[in-house]
C-alpha cells in the first residue's frame, strides 16, 4: 500500500501534470473534478509494481516537461484533415490538439436523427443525457489516467440517438495531435449515449500531424440504453514517439448489442483498457481488437467484460502481429459476477511473432462467481506457417509478398469484423501501409 | 529438360535420397513409382526447392540451369510446378488473389504481359472449365475447407493455370474416387504439350491407366532400382515390390 513508500518529501503523484489543474464546466462537474482529482495521490503514478501495469512502463512519459497542448503552431485546413476522413457521407468531429474546430467538421443539423458536437457546448443547459452519463461510468478508483482525464479534460465529443433513432451516417471523432514541442498533452473526454432501441456507429481515430513526441489521454463512456446497437471503432496511429493512454468504458442495458474495434498500430506506448458492464439480462457484447507493433513500440490492450447480470454473452477476439524488438501485452479479464446465471463468455487472443526479440505476454483472467455458466478461452503465440509460406513460394510469389500475405491473412479475421465500410477500407489501407513498412529479417532458408 | 545425377539429400540428418539418377525430355510422361518410405515425395520436395531438405551431393539441371541453386519461386518461374500431396489450407488468403498474382509473376518470369483481372477471369473459366471445378471455390480461401478431391483437383487447376514446363504430380491420386481420377488425369491429358513434360509420383498402378507414361521408374530406399516401358507398372501392380528387391538384374543402375 502507498503509506509504506510515503517519504514526506514525495511529489504528489499529479505534479507532473500540470499540478492537476481542473478543467472547466459547471458546478457538479467540478465536484466530480475534484473528487477525481483526489484519487490521483492515492492511486499514485503507475509503476511494474502494480500487477495492472507490470509489463507497461509509463515512467519515460514523464521525460519531458508535460505541458497542455497548445493551439496548432500552423493553420490545420481540410487538406489536412483529408488523409483521415472516412469516405462517404458520415458527419466527422475534428479536435486539432484537443481543441474542437467547428469549421472542419461535418455535423448533423439541428433535427437530425442524431446529436453530434462538442462537450463544451453542452456546459450550459445541454441535454439532460449528459449530466446523467459524463464521468459516471468510467471508474476513477484505480486508474490514474481516468482520474487524471476527469479532473482535467478540456473538451471532447457528445454524441446522442435518441430512443428509436436508426442514424444511417457514421460519426468520426478525429483527435490530431499537431504539437512542435515534445509533451503536448490532450486528454479528450467523449460520451456516447444510444437511448433505448437507438442504432448508432461511431469511429475514433487518433492520428499526429507532427513527429513529436506527445500525449494522449482519452477516455470514452458509451451509455447503451435497452435494445440499443452501437459499433464503436477506436483507430490509434498516432507517430511512434507519442504515449497513447485511453480507457473506453461502457454499460449496456437489457438486449443491446455492442460491437467494439480497437485498432492500434501506432504510438511508442499504448494502452488501452477497453470495458464493458453487461448490465441487464441479455446484453451481448462483440470485442474485436487488432494490434500491430514493430520497432520499439509497446502496444498494451487490457479488457474487461463484467458480466453483472444473467443471460448476457460476450466475444472477444484479440489479434496481434509483433515485429522489430517490440512488445505485445494482451490482459484479458472476465468477470461473471453470482447473479449472472446463463452467462455466455468467449476469448480468444492470438500472437504472430515475426521476429526472435519481439514478446508478448498475454494473460486470460477469469473470475467466475456463478455455476450455471459457459466460459472459454484460449490464447495462442505463433510465427507464420512454414507450409504455408513454401506454398505460395511453390507458386511463383516471392519470399517477402508470401510472408506480407500470411501476415496480412493472419489479420484477416478483425478486419472482416468491422461492418463499416468506409472505417473497413481505412483500416485496410493502414494495415496496407503498415505491412509495406515491414522489414522481414530474411532466414538463411531464403 | 531435366537431369538428376547421383542426387543424395535427407531431412533431419536423415538420408533419403542416396545417389538417384533420372533423364526426362520434354514431351514425355515419367512414372516413379515404390513402397511408402522409399523417397518418392523427398524427391517431389527436392525439386521444388523445400528447405527442409538438404542435399548432400549430386546435380539437378532444368533445361540448362542448375535447379538446386534457385530459390522456390525462381523454380515455379522457370516453370517446374509440384502438385501437392497434402495441399496446405491458407486461411485468410484469398484464391483469386493468390493465384493471380503467381500467374503474373509466372508471366513476368517468361517475359509476357501481366494479365490485368478481367483477362485473368477469363483464363480462370477456361481452365475450371478443363477440371470440372466450381468457380464459386475460388471465392474461398485457398484450399479452405476443400473437400480432398477438390484439393487434388485445384492442385491441376493451379498447373493449368500457371502452364509450367515441367509437373511434378506427388501422389495426386490418393484420396480421388474413380471419377474424380478420371477428371484430373483428363487434365493433365490435355495439358501435355511437345515442350513439357510431367513426373508422376504413385504409389499405385491405378493412376497410370489414364495418364500413360512412357517410362516407368522403380523407386527403392532412395535409388532408382529398375526402369522400364508402362507394361512396368502393370507388373508392379500384379506382383508388388518384394521381387524387384530380389532381383539380381536390378541391383545395378537401370
Amino acid at each position: 500500500m502507498t503509506d509504506t513508500l510515503a517519504p514526506t518529501d514525495r511529489k504528489p503523484a499529479h505534479a507532473p501534470f500540470f499540478g492537476g489543474a481542473l478543467g472547466p464546466g459547471p458546478a457538479w462537474l467540478q465536484s466530480l473534478r475534484q473528487k477525481a482529482r483526489g484519487r490521483l495521490d492515492e492511486i499514485g503514478f503507475p509503476t511494474t509494481d502494480q500487477e495492472e501495469w507490470r509489463f507497461t512502463n509509463v515512467a519515460p512519459l514523464l521525460q519531458w516537461p508535460l505541458h497542455p497542448a497548445e493551439p496548432a503552431s500552423r493553420r490545420i485546413g481540410p487538406a489536412d484533415i483529408e488523409p483521415f476522413r472516412l469516405a462517404g457521407d458520415g458527419y466527422c468531429l475534428v479536435f486539432v490538439n484537443g481543441r474542437f474546430r467547428p469549421e472542419l467538421s461535418t455535423l448533423p443539423r439541428p433535427g437530425a436523427h442524431v446529436q453530434a458536437g462538442s462537450l463544451r457546448a453542452q456546459w450550459n443547459g445541454g441535454a439532460p443525457e449528459w449530466e446523467k452519463h459524463l464521468a459516471r461510468h468510467a471508474g476513477c478508483d484505480s486508474n490514474f489516467f481516468t482520474a487524471l482525464n476527469t479532473a482535467s479534460f478540456e473538451d471532447g465529443a457528445f454524441v446522442f440517438a435518441p430512443p428509436n433513432a436508426a442514424v444511417g451516417q457514421p460519426v468520426q471523432l478525429l483527435y490530431l495531435a499537431a504539437s512542435d514541442r515534445p509533451g503536448a498533452a490532450v486528454h479528450p473526454r467523449n460520451l456516447i449515449v444510444a437511448d433505448g432501441g437507438s442504432s448508432l456507429k461511431v469511429i475514433e481515430t487518433y492520428a499526429s500531424l507532427t513527429e513529436a513526441p506527445h500525449l494522449t489521454n482519452a477516455v470514452t463512456e458509451l451509455a447503451l440504453g435497452p435494445g440499443a446497437h452501437v459499433e464503436h471503432g477506436k483507430l490509434q496511429n498516432e507517430n511512434e514517439r507519442a504515449f497513447h493512454i485511453a480507457t473506453v468504458q461502457a454499460v449496456q442495458g437489457a438486449d443491446s448489442h455492442w460491437l467494439s474495434h480497437s485498432i492500434a498500430t501506432g504510438a511508442r506506448l499504448a494502452r488501452n483498457q477497453i470495458q464493458t458492464l453487461l448490465n441487464a439480462r441479455g446484453a451481448e457484447a462483440v470485442l474485436n481488437g487488432l494490434y500491430l507493433a514493430r520497432g520499439e513500440q509497446l502496444t498494451d490492450h487490457h479488457t474487461l467484460i463484467d458480466h453483472a447480470q444473467p443471460h448476457c454473452q460476450s466475444h472477444e477476439f484479440y489479434y496481434g502481429i509483433l515485429a522489430g524488438r517490440s512488445h505485445g501485452v494482451f490482459n484479458g479479464k472476465i468477470l461473471v459476477r453470482q447473479d449472472a446465471q446463463k452467462t455466455n463468455a468467449k476469448q480468444t487472443n492470438r500472437n504472430l511473432v515475426l521476429s526472435e526479440s519481439a514478446l508478448i505476454d498475454t494473460k486470460p483472467q477469469l473470475e467466475i462467481f456463478a455455476d450455471d455458466v459457459k466460459c472459454t478461452h484460449g490464447a495462442t503465440v505463433g510465427q507464420l506457417n512454414a507450409e504455408a509460406l513454401f506454398y505460395l513460394r511453390s507458386r511463383g510469389i516471392g519470399a517477402a509478398l508470401a510472408r506480407r500475405m500470411l501476415v496480412r491473412a493472419f489479420a484477416n479475421d478483425a478486419v472482416e469484423r468491422v461492418t463499416l465500410a468506409p472505417a473497413r477500407e481505412r483500416l485496410e489501407k493502414l494495415l496496407t501501409e503498415w505491412f509495406e513498412g515491414l522489414d522481414f529479417p530474411l532466414s538463411s532458408h531464403d | 529438360m531435366l537431369e538428376i545425377r547421383n542426387l543424395s539429400a535427407g531431412v533431419g540428418g536423415r538420408q533419403i535420397l542416396k545417389g538417384l539418377d533420372l533423364s526426362v525430355q520434354a514431351g514425355e510422361v515419367h512414372a516413379i513409382m515404390g513402397p511408402n518410405g522409399s523417397g518418392k515425395s523427398t524427391l517431389a520436395q527436392v525439386l521444388a526447392g523445400r528447405a527442409d531438405y538438404e542435399v548432400t551431393s549430386g546435380s539437378v539441371t532444368f533445361n540448362g540451369a542448375s535447379l538446386l541453386e534457385l530459390k522456390p519461386e525462381e523454380r515455379a518461374r522457370a516453370g517446374v510446378f509440384l502438385a501437392f500431396q497434402y495441399p496446405v489450407e491458407i486461411p485468410g488468403v484469398n484464391s483469386t488473389v493468390f493465384l493471380k498474382a503467381a500467374l503474373n509473376e509466372c508471366r513476368k518470369a517468361r517475359g509476357e504481359q501481366e494479365l490485368d483481372a478481367v483477362e485473368f477471369l477469363a483464363v480462370v473459366k477456361k481452365k475450371t472449365a478443363l477440371l470440372e471445378l466450381d468457380p464459386a471455390l475460388l471465392n474461398r480461401a485457398v484450399n479452405e475447407g476443400f473437400s480432398g478431391g477438390e484439393k487434388k483437383r485445384n492442385e491441376i487447376f493451379q498447373m493449368a493455370v500457371l502452364e509450367p514446363r515441367l509437373a511434378i504430380l506427388d501422389e495426386t491420386d490418393s484420396g480421388l474416387d474413380i471419377d474424380a481420377l478420371k477428371i484430373v488425369s483428363a487434365g493433365v491429358n490435355k495439358l501435355r504439350r511437345p515442350d513439357n513434360a510431367t513426373l508422376v509420383i504413385t504409389h499405385y498402378q491405378r493412376l497410370l491407366n489414364y495418364i500413360v507414361p512412357d517410362r516407368v521408374h522403380v523407386l527403392v530406399r532412395g535409388q532408382i532400382v529398375k526402369s522400364g516401358g508402362k507394361e512396368l507398372a502393370l507388373e508392379l501392380e500384379e506382383r508388388g515390390y518384394d521381387w524387384i528387391l530380389e532381383d539380381p538384374a536390378s541391383n545395378g543402375k537401370p
